[in-house]
């Protein structure tokens, strides 16, 4: 098992270091100037200036040399710095952001709970439903609640979240105006009151999220109960006369689960990119509303940064994907 | 199989087999009667008893049909500014209403959906080409299949909607200036989707183009020397059409709401010419006023997609040579 991991991990570290390469150079190749904002009263010599204090003066691979050590072995410093009040990483240049000159991963980390929040509620309540209406669906497999549950699921893949989003917000905050619309972070969580606004604010964002992510893992599931119910141990644990229960939630399950834990897994990195749009209607200021501002802002740091966040986080739960699916079916570990 | 019936029914008459069966029965010279059936016909047959599925391609056909002839029985111009008639309501002049400019939005649903729905099938297209060139290389030639699945494999890796963000960002200025800002974004805006959705299609056909290398087909063909082209064009691809057929119903459902995103987060094409997800975008400026101006959009784009993704299952289940007839 552990040769398995490591196998998997330095396998990870050439995708990390392609992916990194790939947003450098889409970032490096494209046109656009970077001060093309600045005033034209401002002289070339000035201008020339600028452009090396923002570190562009350089050629390219010593740049994508420099933007790796600050984003792998400074940044890591400053978080440890941060956690133990040491100084490691005292004069160390960081990843600095164009739109505010403060540095990238500053911001992130104000901007990340938010999203945590929203995208972790939302995908929590998604598994606590999926489940059980995979398990039923497969269970009474063409009966009216799997055929409801196809439908719904289908509906679920189909409608986009801009649409299911701004369609709650039209039915739940304009016309019955039960819920507010903008996601308000400034809130302070200290008492009932401000607890049931909480609720209240986070409600719409998790359904709408949680609805793509229950299409998809109910099916999931249900493919995979299907998968088991017909096997040779369901009928010799029947025939042993196991109770119903214990048959259907006890081994089935078990063995279903196998598949879909890795695609919850799976899944994860991709709920973050998904929460992009969701995140822009209801105006949860998190980090996909904050990538949004830097494309517009053109502060490609910041993109930089953010564009390999997202890639770091389909690495690594791929990553925990693969040696979950080891660890729970020992037939995998030994291709 | 009707093949092997006849020649099985045809040995008889060479007079090597027992009387007994030198005389073919009745009913299998009922079936000799019949004209053999073709693969497509099968196919056609178990899709029509998939009622979603038929439900779904009417309504997709429906969809297409009513959104490229529309105009030509609705003449009103999508961009003609009426500024006296705007905000108003579903009425007889203006079944859909005004937008704030006083365009007629039905004309600008149907233009939207003109660009929104070719944006999907040129998108599929591009995607499905890259992934069954891949798929099949990777699976026929077995250097290259290590390669070419490592680079599906760092793809699938990429986070694609901030990518696809961040291209839509660096390459809107020099295309448009290069085509014309228009068909610039279209180009933009199918490259990007078309580069970043071809890796499932490329994973599936090269697991079957593995299966079926291996048939004896295969090697008879090989045998007579025929190149690895003639092959592949005419043994390989026609087996692995089944899987492309459906990747390609799929990937024109993502093609379109991956549009729509981009055009729903302001990153898609300008503003005064409108796609489904512009349209949607445009709307949520007035959605306390005007809630229908959100709803027309965003019911076309889920209703496309949802009739796109039965048509899909449908097809799936028909072209499964196991599920068929069943």
């Amino acid at each position: 098992m552990l040769n398995f991991t490591i196998r998997r991990l330095i396998l990870a570290v050439p995708t990390l270091l392609f992916i990194s390469l790939v947003i450098f150079l889409l970032l490096e190749l494209a046109p656009g100037d970077p001060m093309a904002q600045v005033p034209l009263t401002v002289p070339p010599e000035v201008k020339e200036k600028m452009r090396e204090a923002l570190g562009l003066g350089q050629p390219m691979h010593i740049r994508f040399w420099k933007w790796i050590v600050q984003f792998f072995w400074i940044e890591p410093q400053v978080l440890v710095d941060s956690m133990f009040g040491t100084t490691f990483s005292e004069g160390d240049l960081r990843v600095i952001s164009w739109q505010t000159r403060s540095p990238v991963m500053d911001i992130v980390v104000q901007r990340i709970p938010q999203t945590l929040w929203v995208v972790g509620t939302a995908y929590v309540v998604a598994i606590l439903i999926a489940i059980p209406i995979g398990i039923y669906s497969a269970y009474r497999q063409y009966s009216w609640f799997d055929q409801m549950g196809t439908f719904v699921s289908m509906v679920g893949f189909s409608v986009p979240p801009f649409f299911s989003g701004v369609l709650v917000i039209v039915i739940f905050s304009v016309q019955l105006g039960w819920f507010p619309s903008i996601y308000d972070t400034t809130l302070v969580v200290n008492s009932w009151d401000s607890f049931v606004v909480q609720l209240k604010q986070m409600i719409m964002p998790v359904m709408v999220l949680a609805l793509q992510i229950t299409a998809q893992l109910s099916r999931f599931m249900r493919a995979s109960m299907l998968d088991n119910l017909n096997q040779d141990y369901v009928r010799t644990a029947r025939a042993k006369g196991l109770s119903e229960y214990t048959v259907v939630m006890v081994h089935v399950l078990r063995n279903s689960m196998i598949p879909v834990v890795t695609v919850i897994a799976l899944g994860i990195p991709a709920i973050f990119g998904g929460a992009i749009i969701t995140e822009q209607v209801f105006k949860v200021n998190g980090i996909g509303q904050l990538l949004i501002g830097a494309i517009q802002a053109n502060d490609l740091p910041m993109v930089q940064t953010l564009t390999f966040i997202f890639a770091v986080l389909i690495v690594v739960f791929n990553l925990i994907a693969d040696v979950l699916y080891g660890i729970l079916d020992p037939r995998i570990r030994y291709d | 199989m009707t093949n092997k019936d006849r020649t099985d029914t045809l040995v008889p008459d060479e007079g090597l087999a027992p009387a007994s069966t030198a005389l073919p029965t009745a009913d299998v010279l009922e079936e000799l009667a019949t004209p053999p059936r073709s693969q497509w016909r099968d196919v056609w047959d178990q899709f029509k008893t998939h009622k979603g599925a038929m439900l779904g391609a009417v309504l997709f056909i429906f969809i297409v049909v009513a959104v490229y002839l529309g105009p030509y029985l609705w003449t009103i111009d999508p961009t003609q500014i009426d500024i006296r008639s705007r905000n108003q309501g579903p009425n007889w002049g203006h079944p859909f209403g005004t937008d704030q400019l006083g365009r007629d939005i039905m004309a600008r649903m149907m233009a939207g959906g003109q660009t929104s729905v070719s944006v999907g099938i040129t998108a599929m297209l591009l995607a499905l080409f890259l992934g069954s060139f891949v798929g099949v290389l990777a699976g026929f030639f077995r250097r290259l299949d290590g390669p070419l699945m490592r680079l599906t494999d760092l793809f699938l890796a990429l986070p694609l909607l901030p990518l696809l963000l961040v291209m839509m960002l660096l390459f809107r200025e020099p295309l448009s200036a290069a085509f014309g800002l228009e068909r610039g974004i279209f180009i933009l805006i199918v490259c990007a989707i078309g580069i970043t959705s071809w890796m499932p299609t490329a994973r599936i056909v090269r697991g079957d183009v593995l299966a079926i290398k291996e048939r004896e087909f295969v090697l008879a063909a090989r045998s007579i020397g025929t190149s690895n082209s003639k092959i592949i064009t005419r043994h390989i691809l026609p087996n692995v059409l089944s899987p492309i057929m459906v990747s390609a119903t799929l990937g024109i459902a993502t093609a379109i709401i991956t549009e729509s995103a981009l055009s729903f987060l302001g990153l898609g094409f300008p503003p005064d010419f409108p796609t489904w997800g512009r349209l949607l975008f445009d709307g949520v400026d007035y959605l306390q006023q005007y809630p229908e101006r959100v709803f027309w959009p965003g019911l076309a784009i889920s209703l496309t997609v949802l009739s796109v993704n039965y048509l899909g299952d449908g097809l799936r289940d028909a072209l499964d040579p196991r599920i068929r007839g069943r």
